[in-house]
């Protein structure tokens, strides 16, 4: 949602407070009724702060729609209806190794931001291809879980558990490759505008959504595998 | 090729159905032609198509809600009609496959593409003027917030022309909206209409937290927001909260439907008190997020109209946002009869009366504003002090049926239907007439025609009561709702008169659309030239009317509540002497051709024509991405431009500084 | 003379003669498209005149007003109190709503005016209190009577009750006396002042079971059954139908409700049982498939568990119950 901002000045990437607090504050001291005090002196646009509010709000609702899924994987993951159970269904060691390199992904997208910092194109586009490599195993062992589980007669339509399995992990997933996709036009848009304030706060942005994704398989990977299988 | 498209989706065999195409196809080729003959494609698509300006789209918004109320009104009228005749052996005019389309349509296109929209719009014009900003956070994400909420509406429409629409009530229970019950397009028009329009509604919610978080003007703190900006804000926190939880629903279900999946099918596991679950979730805190802007609208307006504060801003707040966290508590109330167990039941009863208890907070400070004050009985007043009356009554149903053992005989009755009417009519629609009338002179510059719209109120409240009030009467006789006949000839004279109150609220719209039109020919009559045409205490006020694109030549500094009352009390003299130039989005299509490509994808998928699918959304994608890539968002109006559009509005010092 | 004559002439107020209920159409889920439409009857335009008053306000045909059981009477005494509770706040609101916006209108400049003052700790105190106060009265009522009214709750008898089994079907209850090994369709009858428990699924869509002048409701749902505890303390014919839609023929969901003195009900079970139909699996599932208006059909011998199998069953795959 960062790439539908228009571009400012000011390039802050860190959340700021919001103006008109500041600005009240700025006023007191003057002296009333004169007419600079009765309006605005000096414009500040905050847009990459604003961007990333924005960001945040609708990564809130983005939560949301993960906690719906949740709550009907916990409603229905016992209904298996005969079918396949989770416990004959996950292989843990699978899941941790596809785990472990989302969590590297995040560590390595971290580092982009830090590169970022420093205004090192080179290093941030290292860091982001890694981190998309990283992703892009994450969604490709995910995806052959997937084809094994449907080509051993456990599909999302055998039962009401594996529906809400299917659906809460692959949400999860398809998020992962927006996010890929996502990567890749920051790349781009990197190597052809390189460090502008709307390239950063976009890349921000990004990576708030690749940690807020990891946060979200933590839980599917609790509540799903490690529930599941004990 | 096209998927389970044919000739034989078009239902030209039915008279009535054939009529309502006819008469749709007729005004789209009255405005296409009207437009064609004007010459005005460019300026349409210069001006409004690809307009980034929250009054323009605002303004969009409450057209959209204008047309759909027409078309969920004929809904109504079509079952008033019905449910008059059809006693006993009478079959009525609609068979059942009809009447169950029209009234799954009306209830659906009511809550989303009428309310909704118009609310939306009326945030949209007011909210930055209110707030002393120039535009929303995200101008672009708002013009493609409208386009997909228009999309939305138009497949609902096209349902009527191609295929058919569900049967199944306006939230599409399953099993019944399952593959297996209703192996139709119904169900699936309406499941990407909602979606679609449902992305829009979710990323408005982010722009305006965004926009009332971060772009107030200088000195607007919290606390001296205008209490309309208040209720925007909880609404939309709402929104965010609540519309996820609605995807959700409808994804699942699209799943069951679409992929064989088993969330609520009767078989193999799924569940359908689920679903009823998960909408519901979203379903309450839906109708607050109507009723909330509502109550801020008759707070301004009832604060203006007696020339006094708005009593009690303080417990104001705390109730909005006491609200707005309590409609999250009290989903089960809509279905206390699927045997929840007495503690489940209880707890919710208890919650639901709960939320009354700030309702009657501001119903009091709405009369503790008018007492000692000097009370207008201008239009807009006329709405309030006709909601508080209905909403109370309405309210006191729902309170009622919150006691489970009332519900137990009352749910799904004419009582239910009446009580939701109350309050979303005496409450929402109210507030949504009485902001259209009150902010009507700031939006497009001249007042509407008063007389007329005194009439409109009348009518509309004496037909609202006509037409609602033998439903709570029908209701305790036992009459459940959804009928499209029934045995007891005692209920007739009953129906006769609900469709006579139908005839009646027909008769105000009438003349809400004479006064729209009598309006704009008597325009410069009724020209408002100084901004301010009721006296006004808030923002949006100090600017001329309408406002220039930038909305203010500078921004003022807000000192206290009521900002612009405050400065019209010290003096403060509003014509700018000082200059600047002033950074503004430039217009973009990319909304408007996103909405349409997602559009086609959604037709596509109804349809089952996968390959119009996903080019469809691909080539949304597309277009996405090359609006990431334009650079050329932006532009500045020139100081000297600001002051030639500040002196041609008669709103600057022609003195030079 | 047919039973339900007798019982309607048993009962204290007037009802409308019934309407024949012989028309049953076999009609198929419709299809996508067209469905011929029906054209307005000119001469049944003159039914638009309205009828007497005295029909609208007799008291006999408020059914929630006028209840013929314990359930529903404790369900009235609910509304008409919560109501009178709510309206000692509502009335005086309302008057003063009228009264205020009349004294302080603008043209009335007798009336003090004063622009400024906008806060009252002892008016907040009231607001916020008088609610509350109302709340927490009617809070009470629901956390008692949710109770008490528990629809799964036993009636309080030293009758034994008479256990009825309900199936909605498309578009048409199934009763089921596992006891009595008979079954009915659109039709129930029960002895008067018998407590009676009422197990109820359904075998389609979402439904659901109610008889509004002996109380509460509760929904239907396939593979699951709900519970109701119902008694009529009189004999009469009782409107019982559907109250959840669920599809084209919803509207003719209807049946009667015969509380029967118990002489009468033992008559009524020996008519029942005097039919040529029974109802074995098969037999259930030509009645399962859709149809609209159905008369009422008597069975005389049920296959044994019937009602378990019909639960068990909607959990199943229920690819023959709606044609296509």
């Amino acid at each position: 949602m960062a790439i539908g901002i228009t571009s400012a000045h000011g390039g802050a990437l860190a959340f700021k407070p919001g103006y008109a607090d500041n600005a009240a504050d700025a006023l007191r001291d003057l002296r009333p009724g004169s007419e600079t005090t009765d309006f605005e002196l000096e414009h500040h646009h905050d847009a990459a702060g604003t961007a990333q509010l924005g960001f945040w709000v609708y990564l809130m609702s983005d939560c949301l729609l993960f906690a719906g899924l949740f709550a009907t994987y916990s409603v229905l993951h016992a209904r298996t209806a005969g079918g396949p159970a989770p416990q004959g269904l996950f292989n843990l060691p699978y899941v941790l190794t596809e785990t472990a390199f989302l969590l590297v992904s995040s560590f390595t997208c971290g580092l982009a931001t830090l590169a970022m910092g420093r205004r090192s194109r080179g290093a941030t586009l290292g860091w982001l291809a890694v981190t998309f490599l990283l992703g892009l195993t994450f969604v490709g062992m995910e995806v052959h879980e997937f084809a094994h589980m449907v080509a051993d007669g456990a599909g999302p339509d055998r039962s009401a558990f594996l529906s809400s399995f299917f659906t809460l992990v692959a949400t999860h997933g398809l998020h992962v490759t927006c996010g890929l996709i996502w990567m890749g036009i920051m790349m781009v848009l990197v190597v052809k505008k390189g460090f502008t304030p709307s390239t950063e706060s976009r890349l921000a942005c990004l990576s708030l959504f690749w940690h807020f994704l990891d946060i979200i398989w933590v839980g599917v990977f609790s509540l799903v595998y490690l529930f599941g299988v004990s | 090729m096209l998927g389970k498209l044919t000739l034989a989706a078009v239902p030209y065999q039915n008279p009535i159905i054939f009529g309502a195409i006819a008469f749709m196809v007729l005004v789209a080729v009255a405005v296409v032609g009207t437009i064609t003959v004007l010459g005005k494609w460019k300026y349409l698509w210069t001006e409004w198509l690809t307009s980034v300006d929250h009054k323009k789209i605002g303004a969009m918004y409450i057209i959209l809600a204008g047309v759909m109320l027409l078309r969920g009104f004929a809904d109504a009228v079509m079952m008033r009609a019905q449910q008059a005749l059809a006693y006993g052996s009478h079959q009525g005019y609609l068979p059942p496959e009809h009447f169950d389309q029209v009234f799954s349509a009306h209830g659906t296109i009511m809550i989303f593409f009428m309310a909704m929209p118009f609310m939306i719009g009326l945030m949209n014009c007011v909210l930055p003027l209110q707030i002393g900003a120039r535009d929303v956070a995200f101008p672009f994400l708002n013009s493609l917030s409208l386009w997909l909420t228009v999309v939305g509406a138009m497949l609902v429409n096209l349902s009527l022309a191609v295929g058919n629409f569900a049967r199944t009530g306006w939230l599409a229970y399953p099993p019944l909206s399952e593959l297996h019950f209703s192996p139709g397009v119904g169900v699936d028009y309406y499941i990407w209409a909602l979606q679609i329009s449902g992305i829009g509604t979710t990323l408005t919610g982010v722009n305006f937290i965004a926009t009332i978080l971060r772009m107030r003007a200088p000195g607007m703190t919290l606390m001296r927001m205008p209490v309309f900006t208040w209720a925007a804000l909880c609404t939309n926190i709402l929104i965010v909260a609540a519309f996820p939880v609605l995807t959700v629903s409808l994804a699942l279900l699209t799943l069951d439907r679409y992929l064989g999946m088993h969330f609520f099918t009767n078989s193999l596991g799924g569940d359908p008190m689920m679903y009823i679950n998960l909408i519901w979730i979203w379903g309450h805190p839906e109708v607050y997020i109507l009723i909330l802007p509502a109550f801020g609208i008759f707070s301004e307006i009832i604060a203006t109209f007696s020339g006094k504060r708005l009593f009690g801003y303080t417990s104001m707040v705390f109730a909005t946002m006491a609200i707005a966290l309590l409609s999250f508590l009290v989903w089960l109330h809509h279905f206390f009869t699927m045997g929840s167990g007495a503690d489940v039941n209880a707890f919710f009863g208890i919650t639901t009366m709960v939320i009354a208890v700030p309702t009657g907070v501001k119903i009091f400070n709405w009369l503790f504003t008018m007492y000692r004050g000097r009370v207008r009985f201008d239009t807009p007043v006329l709405w309030t002090i006709g909601f508080m009356i209905t909403f109370v009554i309405g309210g006191m149903s729902g309170v009622l049926m919150a006691v489970p053992p009332a519900d137990f005989v009352l749910h799904n009755s004419l009582f239910l239907v009446a009580h939701f009417h109350n309050v979303i009519i005496g409450g929402v629609v109210f507030g949504a007439m009485a902001g259209l009338t009150y902010w009507f002179p700031k939006v497009f510059g001249f007042r509407l025609h008063e007389p007329l719209g005194k009439a409109a109120f009348w009518c509309w409240l004496v037909g609202f009561y006509v037409a609602f009030m033998p439903l709570y009467v029908l209701g305790l006789m036992g009459a459940t709702r959804r009928m499209d006949h029934y045995d007891n000839p005692a209920w007739q004279p009953l129906f006769i008169v609900a469709a006579v109150g139908a005839a009646i609220i027909f008769c105000g719209i009438m003349l809400q659309l004479a006064q729209v039109v009598v309006s704009i020919a008597q325009r410069e009559r009724a020209r408002d030239l100084s901004g301010d045409p009721w006296s006004g205490r808030t923002l949006e006020w100090a600017t001329s009317s309408p406002p220039p694109a930038y909305n203010f030549a500078r921004i003022p500094v807000v000192r206290d509540r009521d900002a612009f009352w405050d400065m019209k009390q010290r003096g403060v003299d509003m014509k700018a002497t000082v200059y600047r130039p002033i950074h503004m989005p430039r217009n973009t299509g990319t909304g408007f051709v996103m909405a349409l490509l997602l559009g086609f994808t959604g037709f596509a998928m109804i349809w089952h024509i996968w390959w119009l699918a996903i080019a469809g959304f691909a080539a949304a994608m597309v277009a996405l991405v090359r609006h990431a890539f334009d650079d050329d968002r932006d532009y500045y109006v020139e100081a000297e431009e600001v002051r030639r559009t500040e002196i041609h509005r008669g709103r600057a010092q022609l003195r030079s500084v | 003379m047919k039973l339900e004559d007798t019982a309607i002439q048993a009962q204290g107020c007037a009802r409308p003669p019934q309407v024949a209920e012989s028309r049953a159409k076999t009609t198929l889920f419709a299809r996508d498209g067209a469905e011929p439409g029906r054209s307005p009857d000119p001469a049944r335009l003159t039914r638009l005149l309205p009828l007497p008053a005295a029909l609208l306000l007799s008291g006999c045909q408020w059914a929630l007003l006028d209840p013929k059981g314990p359930v529903g009477l404790q369900e009235r005494s609910i509304i008409i109190t919560s109501t009178v509770l709510m309206l000692l706040v509502v009335v005086p609101v309302i008057a003063l709503i009228l009264f205020f916006a009349w004294r302080y209108r603008a043209s009335n400049e007798k009336a003090d005016y004063q622009p400024d003052w906008a806060h009252s700790n002892r008016i907040e105190a009231v607001v916020w209190l008088i609610p509350c106060v109302i709340v927490a009265a009617l809070g009470v009522i629901a956390w008692r009577s949710s109770h008490a009214l528990d629809p799964y709750r036993p009636l309080a008898s030293n009758v034994k009750p008479i256990r009825i089994d309900a199936v909605a079907l498309d578009w048409k209850w199934l009763f089921i006396y596992p006891d009595q090994k008979v079954a009915t369709v659109n039709q129930v009858a029960f002895p008067a002042n018998v407590p009676v428990e009422f197990h109820i699924t359904s075998a389609t869509v979402m439904n659901a079971f109610f008889i509004p002048q002996l109380g509460s409701q509760i929904y239907a749902m396939a593979g699951m059954q709900t519970q109701l505890h119902l008694l009529a303390t009189e004999p009469g014919t009782y409107q019982g139908l559907s109250s959840n839609y669920s599809g084209d023929g919803f509207s003719g969901m209807t049946f009667k409700a015969l509380a029967l003195p118990q002489q009468g009900f033992d008559g009524w079970l020996a008519k029942v049982r005097a039919s040529q139909q029974t109802l074995d699996m098969n037999a259930y599932e030509q009645l399962a498939k859709a149809s609209e208006d159905n008369p009422v059909a008597y069975y005389s011998r049920v296959q044994p568990n019937l009602f378990g199998d019909i639960v068990a069953g909607g959990r199943a795959d229920m690819s023959a119950m709606r044609s296509k």
